[in-house]
């Protein structure tokens, strides 16, 4: 009987000490993600800088891309992101936000649950199985309709060089479409979750007065997810410049500057996968390193921009 | 004069026919606007139907008309010699993704354990929730890069195999199963944290008892679509894993493949014979994808309702 103190004040440091090292590890793990991030930063700024050492500033100004020739320049890369980039947004937006709110507003209960699961459905098939299917199926179709829209705007003023003279079927348009596939489910999902912030108060007034269930969309629920949409296109825009292994496949690989989107060209991410195995020289993988520190260097601006967006368009909802 | 007094309706029967002009107009602008709604659902459904449809016609006639060797095989040496064998890239898609589970997971629930349990709104717990944004956010391709530069460049020849893929794809893990596990941790009520503590529970008995427990079936759910994901990648894969067409069990040693390395490689190639092995190898991955989204479902589903 006289062990039973003795046990019980054993017990307690062991039972803290427990608490302890478990709240460590808990904080340890959590700290992880912090040095990860660094870690990038600092190991892929290192093995760029042989290359900002050689090219300068010209490694972001410099069209050229030749290896053979010692020159190293990112600027093609960088505008055939933008551009499939840019593409794929401007091309899914309007369908992530049908889909968006027909599922909230206008599908029934059942229909909706069949909804969601098609677009979480897109997000499921790997961006590898997108590139096979547009590189051995999509493209080639493609190149004739390019052809036959080309024909047609042949001559016009500004639509003549967009939509320009071609022969191929990997191009920035290629792969813009698939870009656009590939961002439709997270544009859709995080539209879809602003737009059910929508108060229902908001909505029945609309119908009150007797507005139309468009006049309703355009009048109470829009409006008051502007801010959360914007964001979602944003962190979309940011998954579409990061895609790598489509646009490798479809984009055509030859890095061009050029108004016309059924021109072939090539991305930052896609020149990295495409050219890895063939980069022998230390130039050269630092050249491809730099082109990915570049791209981490955008993907954060422009994610850390759509977060903000984001954080404030819930806030404001949250506080009224 | 006459003009003014022209503008306004001259009878009741007038003023009747503008406003069902008027309604008529909204209403068709309604019916427009709801079919494009809809039609933007079909456009999306199509497109998924078209592709999955070309995989599975494509991918079937290899896989069934070999039936037993797809599986059991290695892959062909050349590209252009016809004949199936995904054998090495299954085994390399299962271990590596197994590998980068068994880091990813643990630390990314405990991450979570940190952000709901004990970090709250703390300064740092908010720090690390932000920069737990940014790193979901970072492209595939520059998690490769970090991984080949950081661990692959010290090992030297040595460092390509499964346990560098691995590790690439445990970094793109981390922040999923962290943002989705924090967030059905959140989901768990106040209440039954507060029970166990009232019976002498510490923090860290709470919540591994209570609160996890509770929590299971999302938490779970969520780092299987983390995985369903990261078995696809492929572009962390190139700068890691090496080229390899035998069989390699073995995580720590020697090069590997993957399934969605098959299909990239194959892909590129003009051979039909390559193209063949690419559907394949596409078909074989996706079911592979699949199977873990709808186990994903299952489970939460069912653990959902033992509680």
């Amino acid at each position: 009987m006289t062990t039973t103190p003795a046990d019980l004040s054993d017990l307690r440091p062991r039972r803290q000490i427990i608490d302890r090292l478990f709240k460590g590890s808990t904080l340890a793990a959590g700290a992880l993600i912090l040095l990860i991030l660094a870690l990038i930063a600092y190991t892929i700024t290192g093995k760029s800088l042989p290359v900002f050492r050689a090219e300068g500033v010209d490694f972001f100004t410099e069209r050229r891309w030749a290896p053979t020739k010692e020159i190293y320049g990112a600027l093609s890369f960088i505008y055939g992101t933008a551009v499939t980039a840019l593409l794929a947004v401007v091309i899914s937006v309007p369908v992530s936000l049908g889909i968006a709110l027909f599922t909230t507003q206008v599908a029934p209960p059942k229909l909706k649950k069949w909804l969601v699961s098609l677009t979480d459905l897109v997000a499921v098939v790997p961006s590898v199985v997108f590139g096979l299917w547009g590189i051995i199926f999509l493209a080639p179709k493609l190149a004739g309709t390019y052809k036959h829209v080309s024909a047609w705007f042949d001559g016009w003023p500004i639509l003549g060089h967009v939509f320009g003279r071609t022969g191929a079927g990997r191009t920035f348009m290629t792969a813009g479409l698939i870009l656009a596939v590939m961002i439709t489910p997270i544009i859709t999902s995080i539209a879809r979750e602003v737009i059910e912030t929508t108060p229902q108060t908001d909505r029945d007034g609309a119908l009150a007065l007797g507005a139309t269930r468009w006049e309703m969309i355009t009048g109470a629920v829009l409006p008051h997810s502007m801010t959360g949409i914007v964001g979602a296109v944003m962190l979309g825009l940011g998954r579409a410049m990061g895609e790598t292994i489509a646009v490798a496949l479809v984009i055509g690989s030859s890095p061009t500057i050029t108004a016309n989107l059924f021109s072939s060209g090539d991305s930052l991410p896609s020149v990295i996968a495409f050219q890895w195995g063939e980069a022998t020289t230390d130039i050269k993988r630092s050249a491809l390193i730099a082109m990915g520190l570049t791209l981490f260097v955008i993907t954060i601006v422009v994610n850390l921009t759509a977060t903000a967006v984001v954080n404030r368009a819930t806030k404001r909802v949250q506080g009224t | 004069m006459a003009t003014v007094t022209a503008q306004f309706p001259t009878s009741t029967r007038e003023l009747a026919a503008d406003l069902t002009g008027i309604a008529g107009k909204r209403r068709t602008k309604n019916i427009v606007m709801t079919a494009l709604m809809a039609l933007a659902v079909i456009l999306v459904g199509f497109v998924l139907l078209l592709v999955l449809i070309t995989v599975v016609t494509k991918g079937w006639s290899i896989v069934s008309g070999s039936f037993p060797m797809w599986f059991t095989k290695d892959i062909r040496l050349s590209a252009r010699r016809p004949g199936p064998g995904m054998k090495a890239a299954i085994i390399g898609t299962v271990v590596i993704t197994v590998m980068a589970t068994l880091i990813a997971v643990p630390l990314g629930i405990l991450g979570a354990v940190y952000l709901n349990e004990y970090g709250r709104t703390r300064p740092f717990a908010q720090v690390l929730r932000f920069l737990t944004n940014v790193m979901a956010g970072v492209p595939s391709i520059v998690m490769g890069l970090f991984i080949y530069v950081f661990w692959v460049v010290p090992r030297g020849i040595h460092g390509l195999n499964g346990f560098s893929g691995a590790l690439a794809l445990a970094c793109l893990m981390l922040p999923i199963v962290v943002r989705s596990s924090e967030e059905m941790l959140r989901l768990v009520p106040q209440n039954l944290r507060d029970a166990s503590y009232a019976l002498g529970g510490s923090t860290s008995r709470t919540t591994v008892r209570v609160v996890l427990p509770s929590a299971a079936p999302g938490v779970i759910s969520g780092c299987l679509l983390a995985i369903a994901r990261a078995a696809g990648e492929t572009a962390p894969l190139i700068f890691t894993i090496g080229a390899a067409k035998a069989t390699n069990w073995n995580v720590f040693k020697g090069t590997n493949t993957s399934l969605s390395m098959q299909i990239y490689g194959n892909a590129k190639e003009s051979f039909v014979t390559a193209q063949e092995r690419a559907w394949g190898a596409a078909l074989t991955l996706i079911a592979l994808a699949f199977l873990f989204t709808v186990l994903a479902r299952v489970l939460s589903a069912r653990l959902a309702r033992t509680r």
